[in-house]
């Protein structure tokens, strides 16, 4: 098995959702962790992130701290899962079913640490 | 037998053997070491070993053999040395060496009975076509893990430098370890798309060789061969699918042309122009026969369809007596299974000839707009050709100008530029 981050990107509304979208995610969401579950892979985590506008960056040469996101993007991260899975082709077929309305999702693997540094 | 000659042979031998063995023998060794590089680094070792071996204790039955088990002996070999060594890339995923304990027949020089050899070619071909990678890694990938090509030859192939060439292919073997793209055959419900992939790279292969993107030569056969070596290789891994059956077609109908598309001097020559009598019959019959079982049963999908139409071409007994009709049918059926612009734009060729070029031109204009066409040469040139046959000189010659600057096969720019004078002068 290996790790995945999957990162979720899409146009961030002005407005705050509806109830009906709000349970309309809620329910995307809830069955794609079961399709997950189902399919043999495993969430080890995810959270969805409180809009751009409430983002502070700070930049590491000079620790200037300033308002907003660190990379002004038309697609905002909006929210992420780890996830593990068999192999690459597997942890796609997660990533199709991630919900992502109106953006999508970027998949990432997961660097492994415990051993030599990664050759170049 | 002097040494001298046993030599020529055994490169000769040595030659062959990497043409047509190459891929079985790395794929069985990439089982083997889980590893790209190591594979590829062992299988080149024992082509060097063979050189020797061959030349003093002579050719193998099985040169194929006798490769892989050199290869995966080395393999093993090290693996055992890289033991103590932390591995610097994940085995590929779907590769064990644990599980692939070394057979019996694995000894010095020996060989073995090919049934007995794993044939991971499939695995190799769809590991080097996985969509994750960005197209023109596949088709670096696939030129050099599959078909054996050095990266200068493939640097040359496409124009690029060699350290960009090298670049691309490093990154494309680190993102299928660190990402962990499976060395294996898709499972059925992923294979129609999957396959899509493998034969879009094979044709890709033969179309840049076959009008090369830039030079003074039309063709490059070096491509065109090592793309109907492909297609010939997943016909014979993969013979009940359609589509495999539908591209070997459409590269032996359209190669089957390749010696009349120029003329003595490198001039471009049209399918109009063609020497018929010199088009090569036993390609065209292979291909023809390949269509019809490809037709058969259902939808066809988009590489029979163009075979289908390649093959109407390649029977009709001249241009003007093509049968028109059906290769018009045919291009309304691609149009509906492959909405592309390019087959578009195609359909309108087929509809002058049917309808005459008013009409034509009448459709072409209506894919003129599709930005994907902005840049295309053949927009330009077709909608000139239509122009010039009616008569409209003057349109037709600004069409030809925007032509000529768009194309960058100078075999092309030649006949646009002779054209253009035609239409200039009357």
């Amino acid at each position: 098995m290996a790790k995945y981050l999957i990162l979720i990107y899409g146009q961030e509304s002005p407005a705050p959702p509806t109830p009906d979208q709000w349970d309309w995610m809620m329910k995307a969401h809830g069955q794609f962790a079961q399709a997950v579950d189902q399919q043999g892979g495993k969430i080890l985590g995810g959270e969805a992130l409180q809009p751009t506008a409430t983002a502070t960056s700070v930049r590491n040469d000079g620790q200037a701290v300033t308002d907003g996101p660190f990379v002004e993007t038309k697609e905002a991260l909006g929210g992420f899962y780890l996830i593990e899975a068999a192999d690459l082709d597997q942890a796609l077929a997660f990533a199709k079913l991630c919900p992502a309305p109106g953006g999508g999702v970027e998949l990432r693997p997961i660097m492994d640490t415990s051993g030599a540094p990664p050759s170049a | 037998m002097s040494q001298g000659q046993a030599s020529a042979e055994v490169r000769g031998a040595l030659a062959e053997a990497h043409r047509r063995q190459w891929a079985f023998v790395l794929a069985a060794t990439v089982r083997l070491a889980g590893d790209l590089d190591i594979a590829e680094e062992c299988v080149q070792d024992a082509f060097v070993a063979a050189l020797t071996s061959w030349t003093q204790r002579g050719i193998p039955a099985n040169p194929g053999a006798w490769l892989t088990a050199t290869a995966r002996r080395r393999a093993l070999d090290t693996l055992r040395r890289d033991q103590t060594l932390r591995r610097k890339l994940p085995m590929l995923v779907g590769t064990d060496a644990a599980t692939c304990a070394p057979l019996e027949w694995e000894g010095e020089g020996e060989e073995a009975d090919m049934s007995q050899l794993p044939d991971d070619r499939l695995q190799l071909i769809f590991t080097c076509c996985h969509p994750a990678l960005a197209p023109e890694a596949q088709v670096a990938l696939t030129l050099r893990l599959v078909c054996g090509l050095t990266t200068p030859e493939i640097a040359r192939a496409f124009l690029v430098s060699e350290p960009t060439m090298a670049a691309r292919i490093t990154r494309a073997k680190k993102k299928i370890a660190l990402a962990r793209i499976p060395y294996r055959v898709p499972p059925a419900h992923e294979l129609p798309d999957r396959l899509d992939a493998v034969l879009t790279v094979t044709h890709l292969l033969f179309t840049t060789g076959h009008t090369a993107p830039a030079g003074d030569r039309l063709v490059r056969a070096d491509l065109v061969e090592r793309s109907l070596d492909l297609a010939r290789m997943l016909y014979t891994l993969m013979p009940d699918d359609r589509e495999v059956r539908g591209l070997l077609a459409l590269l032996l109908l359209t190669d089957a042309r390749r010696v009349t598309r120029t003329s003595a001097d490198g001039r471009l020559l049209l399918l109009e122009e063609q020497d018929r009598s010199r088009w090569d019959r036993q390609a065209i019959g292979e291909g023809r026969q390949l269509v019809d079982q490809a037709l058969r049963r259902g939808r066809p999908g988009r590489f029979a369809l163009q075979a289908a139409i390649a093959a109407v071409h390649a029977e009709a007994p001249s241009y003007a007596d093509t049968d028109w009709p059906e290769v018009l049918g045919l291009y309304n059926l691609l149009l509906a299974v492959w909405p592309s612009p390019v087959v578009a734009l195609n359909r309108a060729v087929a509809v002058a000839m049917v309808q005459g070029p008013a009409a034509g031109l009448a459709v072409l204009e209506e894919v003129a707009d599709d930005p994907h066409l902005a840049t295309y040469p053949y927009l330009a040139a077709t909608r000139a050709d239509l122009l010039r046959r009616l008569g409209r000189a003057q349109d037709a010659a600004q069409a030809y100008r925007t032509a000529l600057s768009l194309a960058t096969n100078a075999a092309e720019k030649d006949f646009l530029t002779r054209r253009l004078a035609e239409v200039t002068a009357t």
